[in-house]
């Protein structure tokens, strides 16, 4: 490393003249495009820095230095706060940093200060885009600012446009080897990694691997079976599927709850992402879903629902009437789990147990294709002036065994951790809320199963939620044909996006 | 709003009156239930617990823990302390109505009690203007701000109240039913400077005027979304309808419609207090503001 | 009335001052910079973040492209006329119910026969749903009319996921947040009329219905007019009510999508679009508004003007 670097110094030199030049030529920072046409080229379209010769450290410090506040603290962009639950109550089990907390109302603690660096956490709501926007105006600030982002959280759905945009940390400056990561699943470093360079840019503590849960007593009455391995051949691919949806249909329960609750499983599988060269595609494996829900849709098979809507919430009562749920691992303690018991589970316990409406009556089976749901991975940001803490909050949290296990017991996440879940399942692991069932094993051969390569794109959350949207007429008739679905996508995206094109 | 009339009325026919009056007591009722209905649900969905699904009903019985969780500390940290947020919101919005009021009777006083020459077309331009939807200059609005280096500070938020062609137009509008202009005129004569004329003598007079307007345009201010959400990035800055869409838009894990129902209850209590306080005041005022003296 | 002009003439423009600086700075200006943007190339990449440590420029400077932005809004694929359409329904759906229920409501109010009790309780009462964030209410609404909602359950229709009920129940929010603001003024302007016209009509032995016709709408047609205008604009501007009723997408088919909500989707991507489209939605709100002060030449009439959906 120090090698390379002693290597490097006369390119860099020139980088940062070049960089000072541009900071100079483009200090009201509406304008940065002064710097168009610059030597770098633009990363994505594959020219981009390859070699190690050209390799610039991502660690180093390129622009402005920063205030003595932003060196004693480290601020955190995230958008809800379950990484910061996780940090308060695990990181401390696996750090040598100094930790102070505060207390919270509720008895528990938080982390307030590392190293005597206190946490700021800049939390922004998803929705509409928000997060992103806020988001994007202060990495893009970061140089020229003076109080720096340490950290920053994103998803899948949009990892690449921060993964690809030289606003991130690579993970090898932060002195995180791949010895160190070599217990994580593939597609999670395969969400986070630059496409033009090959560089890991971020990492997660949790793969969020997908299964089907099903209703127990709906198996009962009409596969007369509940037993995870008979049920799943009831539902091993998407032809058998159908078929067991007509046997319920017969007994007047519907097989899943809506439209969009499939719709994972399929464009987890796409042959290639949504958008290439600024094009927009359907794939096949989206028009499918497409073919089949409306076929549900038709038939009775499902409900109608909306994700998160209150009727399919609702069909998640035992008795509501809905065979199956597509969940990943944290939909099942966060979301299917209070909206099948009658009372709340309360803070001790005591009514988490066979009674308590569905609890316990729901069992997991692998479904007919694997998939992914959600997650949330880490980065750290460019300039950042704590990156000692950033590196070591890393570390603790996505490679540290012992905490990944922990984790896994403590909170029902599946954590990014090969071994630490391969030692709870030999561990004899139950779940006691899905009646006992070990569905780790099942979910490490989900996640095995997993390949994002070529399937991602820094566009996918719109054109997702854009594409379920538009379809939802056409399942529900409001529009005559799916070319008229297809029409009111091609505008929604279009303006969401103004530089994409449409490929059909 | 007593009548010279009244005798009158007396003379009609009574069984057609009574009818007629039981029909408007009856639609006026429904009305009633109407609009208080969206309180009632507010209230009883502050009682609701975390994982019930829907809207509820009957109340139950979990005010005191989603008191206990709106006013915690990770609620703070997740979308905004919401003591600091009402603070917030009280601040933009009492700054932006006071100025409000004042600079548009400030104007409105201008063009009313003096001639000049481009008094007609400064009357004409504000009237043409009140019909620019503020989302027409939204994109050049921000841009400009962040130029400015004012972005995330309040400034965006309540100078810009100073110039409300509405405002402007009701104080217009009160100042021809209630400021003759002998008083005007007798000031001067006594030999008091116009600037005093109008802070000592004229605005004493609009004070009923000021009084709905200062109410209207805290409310318009305190609901605010779309000019905060544009400007502020600072959480410590957030005002109410930012921390509440947070809250609105909190994933799966987080969200929690109890203390979601709740912070709009107490977001909303004081303005319906102030309201109902002055409502008598406000509907005089608003009589007086637009019926032609 | 005369007035010694002369002499004070220089006050009225030295009041007139924070009022035209700050309209200059804060909306003049940029309303300005958006005819600009208007006519410009302005397309921001989303799936691209610029900075970073390569400087790299994603963002892009705008380019003069003269009348283009318009020509895509006014061609083939856009979907401005239909949410222009939208919008005036919609805005209608709200508007007829708000403006008979709000006469009706004002000639009770101030009937001299009908004596109706405890007025200040109806007329607070009926003001006070417009205190209410639009976003609480869309929530609540949502909520109700949704599949598994209550009144989903009690009508068995799921009225959101039909356009005449999706667009019912825009206009069902619209009227009950601004009816009691509506009665208020129509109530205001009843009872500026000339007690003694009711009197001598009373006395000529006119029924209830003819003095509506013939003296309380010929008087109060000033402010009728009003509160058609600037609802009518306030109702070109609707978005946030629309907007979280359909989660930003404007559907069932794009029927619930309303000009603004074209803009805000458009406004992080395609600025020159989004730009263009302000300025049409300003042009039509002039042209009411210029339509209005030409339709009534005495606009002392011109009462306040609220925001209203």
């Amino acid at each position: 490393m120090a090698n390379l670097k002693k290597v490097l110094a006369g390119s860099l030199s020139l980088c940062l003249a070049a960089s000072m030049f541009t900071a100079c030529g483009s200090s009201d920072s509406s304008s940065t495009s002064d710097a168009k046409g610059g030597s770098t080229s633009k990363a994505g379209d594959g020219t981009g820095i390859n070699k190690d010769a050209d390799r610039q450290d991502t660690s180093k410090l390129h622009g402005v230095d920063s205030s003595e506040e932003s060196k004693k603290t480290l601020t955190i962009y995230c958008w809800n706060t379950e990484f910061k639950s996780r940090l308060d109550k695990y990181y401390p089990q696996g750090t040598s940093n100094e930790l102070t907390y505060n207390e919270l109302d509720d008895g528990s603690k938080e982390i307030a200060t590392i190293n005597g660096v206190k946490i700021n956490w800049v939390q922004v709501e998803n929705e509409g885009n928000a997060y992103q926007t806020k988001l994007d105006e202060a990495l893009k600030g970061q140089q020229d600012s003076t109080e720096k982002v340490d950290m920053f959280l994103m998803e899948a759905d949009y990892a690449l446009k921060y993964a690809n945009g030289d606003v991130a940390l690579s993970i090898q400056d932060l002195g995180i080897t791949d010895d160190d990561m070599s217990e994580m699943y593939q597609y999670t470093k395969d969400v986070a990694t630059d496409t033009a360079t090959g560089e890991l840019k971020g990492v997660s503590w949790q793969a969020t691997p997908g299964l089907f849960l099903y209703n127990t007593k709906i198996a009962e009455d009409v596969l007369g079976t509940s037993d995870p391995d008979q049920v799943q051949e009831a539902v091993k691919d998407w032809d058998t599927f159908t078929a067991t949806a007509q046997k319920m249909a017969d007994k007047g329960y519907k097989m899943v709850s809506g439209f969009d609750d499939t719709y994972r499983c399929f464009s987890n599988n796409m042959s290639s992402p949504w958008v290439t060269d600024d094009k927009i595609t359907i794939d096949p494996q989206i028009k499918a879903w497409v073919d089949q829900t409306k076929e549900y849709t038709d038939k009775g098979y499902n409900n109608k629902t909306s994700l998160w809507d209150d009727a399919w919430a609702a069909g998640q009562k035992i008795d509501g009437g809905v065979f199956g749920y597509f969940f990943s691992t944290w939909g099942i303690p966060f979301t299917l789990l209070p909206n099948t018991v009658d009372e709340e589970i309360k803070a001790d316990g005591s009514n988490a147990k066979e009674g308590n409406g569905g609890y316990g009556l729901w069992k997991a089976c692998s479904g007919p294709q694997a998939y992914y749901w959600g997650g949330t991975w880490i980065c750290g940001a460019i300039d950042s002036d704590n990156q000692d803490i950033v590196a070591d909050i890393m570390k603790v949290m996505t490679c540290n065994k012992d905490v990944a296990k922990a984790i896994t017991e403590g909170e029902q996440d599946y954590t990014n951790n090969k071994a630490a879940i391969k030692e709870l399942i030999d561990g004899g692991y139950t779940n006691a809320f899905l009646g006992g069932q070990d569905h780790l094993a099942l979910l490490t051969e989900a996640a095995d199963k997993i390949s994002l390569e070529n399937k991602l794109s820094a566009y996918d959350q719109g054109c997702n939620e854009k594409f379920q949207g538009a379809m939802k007429d056409y399942f529900l008739g409001n529009v005559d044909s799916y070319e008229a679905a297809l029409e009111n996508f091609k505008k929604n995206i279009t303006d969401l996006y103004g530089n994409l094109t449409c490929d059909f | 709003m007593p009548r010279s009339t009244e005798i009158v009325g007396e003379k009609t026919n009574s069984t057609g009156l009574i009818i007629h009056r039981i029909i408007a007591y009856v639609v006026l009722v429904l009305l009633v239930i109407i609009s208080l209905f969206p309180f009632y649900l507010l209230i009883i969905n502050a009682t609701r617990g975390r994982s019930q699904a829907g809207i509820r009903w009957y109340p139950d019985h979990f005010l005191a823990t989603n008191f206990k969780n709106l006013f915690s500390g990770s609620t703070a940290v997740a979308y905004g302390s919401v003591w600091r947020s009402l603070a917030n919101s009280l601040f933009i919005s009492a700054c932006a109505s006071l100025l409000s009021v004042y600079f548009s009777a400030l104007t409105a006083y201008a063009t009313h009690v003096y001639q000049f020459k481009l008094r007609k077309f400064a009357d004409m331009f504000i009237l043409i203007v009140m019909m620019v939807p503020t989302q027409a200059s939204a994109i050049g609005f921000y841009q400009f701000m962040n130029k400015l280096g004012w972005t995330d500070t309040y400034i965006p938020l309540i100078v810009p109240a100073i110039a409300a062609p509405a405002t402007y137009y009701f104080m217009k509008q009160y100042m021809a039913s209630a400021l003759p202009l002998e008083i005007v005129e007798a000031a001067r004569i006594d030999g008091c400077g116009e600037f005093k004329t109008f802070n000592r003598i004229v605005t004493p007079i609009l004070k009923p005027a000021f009084a709905v307007q200062i109410i209207f345009t805290f409310v318009t201010n305190w609901n605010n979304y779309f000019m905060p959400r544009l400007i502020l990035s600072t959480k410590e800055k957030y005002t109410i309808p930012l921390v509440l869409n947070a809250m609105r838009y909190a994933g799966p894990q987080e969200k929690d419609v109890g203390m979601f129902s709740l912070y709009i209850v107490l977001a909303i209590l004081p303005v319906v207090i102030v309201y109902l306080c002055l409502s008598k005041f406000i509907i005089r005022g608003v009589a007086l503001g637009s019926v032609k003296g | 009335m005369k007035r010694k002009s002369i002499s004070y003439a220089k006050w009225g423009y030295i009041f007139l001052i924070p009022f035209f600086v700050v309209y200059i700075i804060f909306s003049l200006y940029p309303l300005f910079q958006t005819f600009y943007y208007s006519f410009t190339d302005y397309v921001k990449d989303q799936g691209s973040i610029g900075g970073g440590w390569t400087r790299q420029a994603v963002e892009v400077t705008p380019t003069f492209c003269g009348f283009e932005n318009y020509q895509t809004i006014f061609t083939s694929g856009s979907d401005l006329l239909q949410s222009f359409w939208n919008t005036i329904i919609m805005w209608i759906v709200g508007f007829i119910p708000q403006i008979v229920i709000s006469l009706i409501l004002a000639v009770w109010f101030t009937d001299l026969r009908l004596k109706i009790k405890a007025q200040g309780f109806f007329k607070a009462v009926i003001y006070l749903p417009n205190v209410i964030m639009a976003s609480a209410f869309a929530f609540l609404f949502y909520s109700l009319f949704s599949r598994g909602g209550a009144i989903y359950d009690l009508i068995k229709i799921p009225l959101l996921e039909s356009v005449w009920g999706s667009r019912g129940v825009v206009g069902l929010i619209n009227f009950i947040l601004w009816y009691g603001n509506t009665t208020i003024l129509l109530m205001a302007a009843i009872m500026g009329v000339d007690t003694s016209l009711y009197e001598s009509a009373q006395i000529d032995g006119a029924t209830s219905s003819q003095t509506f016709w013939k003296i309380t709408i010929p008087l109060i047609k000033p402010i009728m007019s009003y509160v058609l205008v600037t609802s009518l604009i306030g109702g070109l501007q609707m978005y946030d009510v629309p907007a979280l009723l359909t989660k930003d997408m404007g559907n069932p088919d794009g029927k619930l999508k309303t000009v603004v909500m074209i803009i805000q989707a458009n406004k992080q991507g395609d600025i020159g679009k989004a730009s263009a489209l302000c300025v049409i939605i300003f042009i039509v709100s002039a042209v009411i508004g210029l339509a209005l002060m030409f339709a009534s030449a005495d606009h002392d009439g011109k009462k306040k003007k609220k925001k209203r959906g």
